[in-house]
């Protein structure tokens, strides 16, 4: 019978490594994905995820099974990737305001707003990329919650634990991300067959 | 249920989180409302966009890597349970202050919250005094010295008696 991770997180406090590289490699695909999403870049990410795995195994002595494990991962998570976002937004404010300003007529970084700029957008990146730059734009909670509602399946209750909110609180701040991401992805959702289609052909 | 409630339901209503009353409520709802009907199908076809997005798996030597930052830290000492913790060093230290300032202070009654029983020497001292509180208990109630002892009332009775025989 498959232990469960509440388990062998109890077997890694007793002392069994093997337990802690079973969990390590159940979670190293969801913790880097999700933390890929966060930060959108892949050696940020991927040190991130490091971490979380460090501060678990660092953390096993004083482990008591309170919450699932799941919420406690993705927690460790979303902190070490909020703080990782807002020093990096520090420092690019740092640079920009150290740079000259004679950069105007450069092409923003963030999400375009209107359709001309978001075909020039669709021309230069993959849909892929264009979908990740869509969700990174979301304000930080809204990130956290389409992610790990989408692409982790968590359940309201535990992602309400992880923000720290409440599940009335949850829904409503899902309900605007998915608003924001409907109108900012229109032109995938309006005709995604047809986009895929398109794809299909030129590549 | 108005377009505002079934909003915050309609991400569990598409989901399949939503239970069968909430589910019931927005069904109803999309029956009446076209404007609703109409995002909710913008909302599937968000959800199957989003599923295109495919996962993003960790580099090749990323489990090394982990490994070695595990292996790294040092091992947890045996008796790190007896290290204080800040916050339990700053709550003892409290503790003690509050006990030194408040034996500062006098107790009115120290018998007050005794429990433990006497000691033999404390019943003897108790007993070695019975004779001289049972002598001044005979003492104060013993008949002939109180009429030994004239209050000035009584001291003038007898005289005025003496001066009326006189008259």
């Amino acid at each position: 019978m498959a232990r469960s991770d509440v388990q062998l997180m109890l077997d890694v406090k007793a002392g069994d490594d093997a337990s802690f590289e079973f969990l390590l490699q159940k979670y190293r695909t969801p913790l880097v994905s999700f933390l890929f999403g966060m930060v959108r870049d892949a050696a940020t990410a991927e040190d991130l995820a490091q971490e979380v795995f460090l501060r678990i195994y660092r953390a096993r002595k004083h482990y008591s099974p309170s919450a699932k494990f799941t919420t406690w991962l993705f927690r460790i998570a979303t902190n070490l990737a909020l703080n990782s976002v807002r020093d990096n937004r520090h420092r690019k404010l740092e640079v920009s305001l150290d740079a000259p300003a004679d950069d105007e007529d450069a092409t923003p970084r963030e999400v375009p707003g209107s359709e001309m700029r978001i075909d020039e957008h669709m021309v230069e990146r993959d849909r892929s990329e264009f979908i990740r730059r869509v969700i990174g734009s979301l304000p930080e909670k809204q990130r956290v919650a389409v992610l790990l509602h989408k692409y982790e399946e968590m359940d309201y209750g535990e992602i309400a634990r992880t923000l720290d909110c409440s599940e009335s609180a949850l829904k409503s701040l899902l309900f605007r991300a998915y608003e924001t991401l409907r109108v900012q992805l229109a032109p995938l959702v309006a005709n995604p067959i047809a986009h895929r289609s398109k794809q299909g052909r030129q590549s | 249920m108005k377009c505002k409630d079934v909003s915050k339901e309609l991400i569990g209503y598409l989901d399949r989180r939503a239970n069968s009353a909430e589910r019931r409520e927005v069904e109803e709802h999309l029956v009446v409302c076209a404007a609703c009907r109409r995002r909710t199908e913008e909302f599937r076809e968000l959800s199957s966009v989003l599923d295109q997005l495919p996962v993003r798996e960790p580099s090749a030597g990323f489990d090394a890597r982990v490994r070695e930052r595990v292996a790294a830290e040092p091992p947890t000492k045996w008796f790190h349970w007896l290290i204080p913790q800040p916050r339990l060093l700053f709550s003892m230290a409290l503790l003690v202050a509050l006990g030194v300032w408040m034996a500062r202070f006098p107790q009115d009654d120290p018998g007050a919250y005794r429990t433990t029983a006497p000691t033999e020497q404390e019943d003897f001292n108790a007993i070695k005094d019975l004779g001289v509180l049972e002598n001044y208990d005979v003492v104060t109630k013993f008949d002939a010295l109180s009429e030994l002892i004239s209050t000035p009332a009584q001291q003038t009775e007898p005289q005025r008696v003496e001066r009326t025989r006189n008259d």
